[in-house]
């Protein structure tokens, strides 16, 4: 027998509040071009991306550290595959620790030809120096930001 | 304390495809719900008490898509609840089903689900939005994206290679060969996985699950209710469940408790479950394992995490063929996640096929003598792990 089928789409509008911490954050990311994390007062961490509280003291933080530009790459992937409301591929990304900081905050690398996957991941392995590029046009946003190798 | 024993003793289970246009959603649902009750003889009106399994709406396309499924499930005038944690939806909802019944609230509990992943053309958009909004979710995060980073790191602190992960796929795929539920059931090669196109380095195509649909139920009982009635059953003598942190940067860098290359929460919900079932050696008391892993690298992980190699030794362990039917425990006999994955009821189906294993009802993919053995299900970034210990 003929089975049929019926097309629905999705399109849902949010507004996200950032919060006074995340606001600060991309503010200063914005204006002035630096990275900022938050100190985890019993720990002593700097926490990048910051927040008000730690997830490992679960208490909260105290104040705000510069940190960067210089930074180390942690993780890394590259996206070869086209997804739906995704990015063009390629495109790398993944976790930089910030000069600094005690945790990683992600971004995209940029500058590294991706044409060969595994060429380029030895050139974005762990371990490998960065330095953090910002947009010039700015909007208080994660893509303000991205990394690239240090020469 | 004495902790009551729960037994299984009803198993449903779709053959799983990519595509089901015979049944609408609750019609698939159903479909798994006469499966599991005409394997224990059971009819609707006995049953108490209904967990519902059901990962996030979006994939379905139906928000609080229990409601539709009320009627497929026989809920009317029950108990009745929906769980989602994920990827481990599946076996959380067995451990809420496990729960009524311990806490005295019932004896005969149905827990069941079903998935059509397959009718989503966005899967990847959808699971970028688990990630917030604020930090992640532009970069873009993805489920993909994020094992993707774990198998860097695990290669990186253990030497895994491409062609390790590829030996996964490779034993996967010919223990689905052997399983009629699987939905990919053709065997492969490490060389076809290589030469399959990349999706994100290191995980290729053949690395990746499918989007499958298919239902899974179970039918759950209090020891009372098993014997009073002469029923045959295997027994979950192990729950455990664990969380990590939320963000993956935290899973690095430095001073930080789980490295993301591993999954420390999956360990502790293993131990939990352990220390349950009174297990002190899995390596020795373990027979089989069917262990969630939606991608090849996470089953290196996941088996470590079980106890059933110390970390980084898995892989080589593999290749000495400790894993593969035959082998010294066979980890996922059935094929896995990595061969089927109807995400609502993928964590049900680990526990399922444990429980047929250690029943001596798993056919040709059949452990011999398998009389104990985990099953594990992940949810979100690291933040819902569960684990069962089923025993005959």
């Amino acid at each position: 027998m003929e089975l049929l089928t019926r097309t629905e789409k999705w399109n849902i509008t949010y507004r996200h509040a950032l919060g006074e911490t995340a606001s600060w954050f991309f503010t200063q990311i914005r204006d002035n071009q630096q990275i900022y994390g938050r100190r985890d007062t019993k720990s002593g961490r700097v926490l990048v991306p910051p927040r008000p509280f730690s997830d490992e003291t679960l208490e909260p933080t105290s104040e705000w550290v510069p940190v960067g530009p210089e930074g180390t790459i942690e993780c890394f992937t590259i996206v070869y595959a086209a997804f739906n409301n995704l990015p063009d591929p390629p495109y790398a990304f993944g976790y930089v620790l910030l000069k600094g900081a005690d945790t990683a905050i992600g971004g995209y690398f940029r500058g590294v030809d991706l044409k060969d996957g595994a060429k380029a991941a030895k050139q974005l392995a762990i371990g490998t120096k960065v330095m953090t590029k910002f947009a010039e046009n700015r909007t208080g946003d994660v893509s303000d930001f991205w990394f690239e190798i240090q020469a | 304390m004495t902790i009551p024993r729960i037994g299984i003793i009803g198993i449903g289970q779709s053959a799983f495809k990519a595509r089901r246009p015979d049944v609408n959603y609750p019609e698939l649902v159903r479909e798994a719900v006469t499966l599991a009750l005409n394997d224990c003889k059971m009819e609707l009106d006995e049953i108490e008490a209904v967990v519902y399994s059901l990962a996030p709406d979006a994939l379905l396309g139906i928000t609080n898509a229990e409601r539709l499924g009320v009627d497929a499930v026989g809920a009317r005038n029950k108990r009745f609840m929906r769980i989602n944690t994920g990827g481990s939806t599946g076996i959380s909802a067995l451990a809420a089903g496990h729960s009524h019944i311990a806490a005295g609230a019932c004896d005969v509990a149905l827990v069941a689900g079903a998935d059509k992943v397959g009718e989503c053309g966005d899967s990847q958009t959808i699971l970028n939005k688990i990630w917030d909004p604020i930090y992640e979710r532009p970069l873009p995060l993805g489920t993909i994206t994020m094992l993707a980073m774990s198998a860097v790191r695990y290669m990186h602190k253990y030497g895994m290679t491409e062609e390790d992960m590829a030996r996964i796929v490779v034993k996967n795929r010919l223990h689905a060969s052997k399983n009629p539920n699987a939905h990919l059931r053709s065997p492969t090669t490490i060389e076809e996985v290589m030469a399959s196109r990349m999706i994100s380095w290191p995980i290729k195509l053949f690395d990746a699950c499918p989007q499958s649909s298919g239902g899974c139920a179970m039918v759950l009982a209090s020891e009372k209710y098993i014997k009073d009635r002469g029923l045959d059953a295997v027994w979950i003598t192990g729950v455990g469940h664990c969380s990590e942190s939320y963000y993956i940067g935290d899973r690095m860098g430095n001073g930080y408790t789980a490295d993301h290359a591993d999954a420390k929460a999956l360990a502790e919900a293993c131990q939990r479950s352990y220390r349950m079932a009174g297990i002190s050696d899995p390596t020795k008391q373990i027979d089989i394992a069917e262990m969630y892993s939606p991608f090849s690298n996470t089953e290196f992980h996941a088996i470590e995490a079980a106890g059933l190699a110390k970390l980084g030794e898995s892989p080589r362990m593999l290749r000495e063929g400790h894993f593969q039917l035959g082998g010294h425990i066979p980890v996922n006999p059935s094929g896995g996640v990595l061969c089927t994955n109807a995400i609502a009821v993928t964590a049900m189906v680990r526990v399922a096929e444990v429980a047929l294993q250690v029943w001596g009802r798993a056919g040709e993919h059949q452990v011999k003598g398998a009389r104990r053995g985990i099953a594990s299900g992940n949810g979100g970034d690291h933040q819902f792990f569960g684990t069962m210990v089923v025993e005959a």
